[in-house]
């Protein structure tokens, strides 16, 4: 009894959890206009309108590459940025892990904002630049990446890198023979995060993009105000295979990790 | 190569620099602008406006309250999803989970669309029940945030802990009340940082609900359109200032949980 009281628990909030998105799915490959109208038949326009409609390809693209290339620059900054501040002296560590805290902690709206009022009211960099849009995107996924890889540093054995300098490597070598290489699950699992957080981000994005770009949030937010249908039904395509990617991806990871975890025994 | 002579300490020094003009910088300028007019006048006229305004001030309580009411409900919900998920003898209990937190890597727009034609089916006109609507497309956005930290706490336990209440005498109430309860607060406290504060600025939600917002984050928003960078930034200085007790509450309940929402991957 207790056990059918646990199940059926789980089951209603997973319900609340998917219904919305496999209704939309389901309703994705249909001709209707809104959820509860009548279906004429199956159809996969809202799929083909995804890819035909240029503005919605470039959006796609678009949100899909800053996102990547902003992931990239925080990943880059932020590795050398822990592996710095992890040997350095207490008061500079702990200064630099505080102002690494205040994006994490704060709105992302005040970190939007904020970033909008220097950037681009008081240094006057153009919108049009994507200067500030990137800037945003690295200040909200940087410190992300950074605590993702402090503790891979405190686990590793410090006397290795000493090693290879006795051997005769230079800083450098070591730095890239040896310290990353036991960085990498920490500078990985960063970057998929950075990549992730950007993609979902409406706030920076608005306060700082151009007016003629558009990622997935801005674009979707629009749209809901907008009375294209046509667009509108397209979207919930685009739910759905984000969806089918998202839950992909995450078996995928699943998979790989039981099978290191299998490997190790 | 010979050339490339560092210090490991100084790989720090981009993302130090980094930190300083991207985020500790905006912050000074937001806090300068907060205390000054158009003509950058040394002013506390908007700050007086702000507590003297009934539309500012009841927006601040409106935001409140709707920030309490959803975190309340996303805690009732997600700490016994969160309780049967931890304690459950399934094999795969990480699988499981990822069930329940799956949503967070879904575009959030695309998510609120997906509710809102549910919602639109169901109730009819959505713009009805404001509030209720509020607290369950914020609590549908939210909800993985608090499982997540809650089940992070709760599976950590120490269920000899348990055992030893048990045989000791307590009753599963008691027990409950009395250890895993306590025990769990650090989860707690983590997962209700993560839902409050975006459910006091989260506009957007509210905004592709039912086009009309009342919270803190959508004074931002208007005062970003109507180019009032002074106003804006005092607002962002109010929620700074609310974000600052926030954090300092929990740091004093927390064990180090704060990388939660780094720890997802």
């Amino acid at each position: 009894m207790k056990k059918a009281l646990r199940i059926i628990w789980l089951a209603l909030v997973l319900l609340f959890i998917y219904v919305p998105i496999l209704v939309l799915a389901v309703y994705s490959f249909t001709d209707a206009s809104m959820v509860g109208a009548g279906i004429g038949g199956f159809s996969f326009d809202n799929y083909i309108n995804l890819f035909k409609n240029d503005e919605l390809r470039g959006m796609i693209f678009g949100t899909v590459a800053l996102a990547v290339i902003c992931a990239c620059i925080s990943t880059v900054l932020a590795t050398f940025g822990a592996i710095g501040s992890f040997y350095s002296k207490k008061v500079t560590k702990s200064l630099i892990n505080t102002a690494n805290q205040v994006p994490v902690v704060n709105a992302d709206i005040v970190t939007g904002f904020s970033v909008c009022i220097l950037l681009i009211v008081i240094m006057r960099i153009g919108k049009d630049t994507f200067i500030p849009l990137g800037i945003g995107h690295v200040v909200l996924t940087a410190p992300f990446v950074y605590l993702s890889i402090l503790p891979k540093l405190k686990q590793m054995d410090n006397s290795l890198y000493e090693a290879a300098l006795d051997l005769g490597a230079t800083p450098a070598q070591a730095l890239f023979k040896v310290v990353i290489p036991q960085l990498i699950p920490g500078i990985l699992s960063g970057f998929m995060l950075a990549v992730t957080l950007s993609l979902d981000d409406y706030f920076i994005t608005t306060y700082t993009k151009p007016s003629t770009f558009d990622t997935i949030s801005t674009y979707v937010v629009n749209a809901t105000k907008g009375s294209q249908t046509e667009v509108k039904t397209a979207l919930w395509a685009l739910s759905t295979l984000i969806f089918v990617i998202v839950v992909v991806v995450v078996v995928l990871m699943n998979v790989l990790s039981g099978k290191k975890k299998g490997a190790k025994k | 190569m010979r050339a490339l002579r560092f210090n490991r300490k100084q790989l720090c020094i981009p993302y130090a620099v980094f930190l300083v003009c991207f985020v500790i910088a905006p912050l000074l300028v937001i806090v300068f602008y907060a205390f000054t007019n158009g003509q950058g006048q040394f002013t506390f006229d908007n700050f007086v406006n702000f507590f003297l305004s009934t539309n500012t001030l009841g927006t601040l309580v409106y935001s409140f309250a709707l920030a309490i009411v959803t975190t309340l409900v996303c805690l009732i919900i997600a700490y016994p999803t969160a309780y049967i998920l931890a304690r459950s003898n399934f094999k795969k209990k990480y699988v499981l989970l990822l069930l329940f937190i799956l949503p967070m890597w879904i575009n959030f727009t695309l998510r609120i669309t997906a509710l809102k034609e549910i919602l639109s089916f169901i109730e009819g006109n959505i713009s009805a029940y404001p509030f209720l609507n509020s607290v369950i497309g914020m609590t549908y956005d939210f909800l993985p945030f608090m499982i997540l930290p809650l089940y992070n706490s709760l599976s950590k336990l120490d269920k000899n802990l348990i055992e030893a209440a048990s045989d000791l005498g307590a009753s599963r109430f008691t027990v409950f009340l009395r250890v895993t309860l306590p025990l769990s607060v650090p989860g707690i406290i983590s997962g209700v940082t993560m839902v409050l504060l975006p459910s006091m600025t989260n506009y957007v939600v509210l905004d592709m609900l039912y086009n009309s917002t009342y919270i803190m984050g959508s004074l931002i928003g208007s005062y970003f359109s109507a180019y009032d960078w002074n106003n804006g930034s005092l607002i962002s200085l109010v929620l700074l200032v609310i974000i600052f007790i926030v954090t300092l509450i929990s740091n004093r309940f927390s064990d180090k949980d704060s990388e939660n929402r780094g720890a997802v991957l």
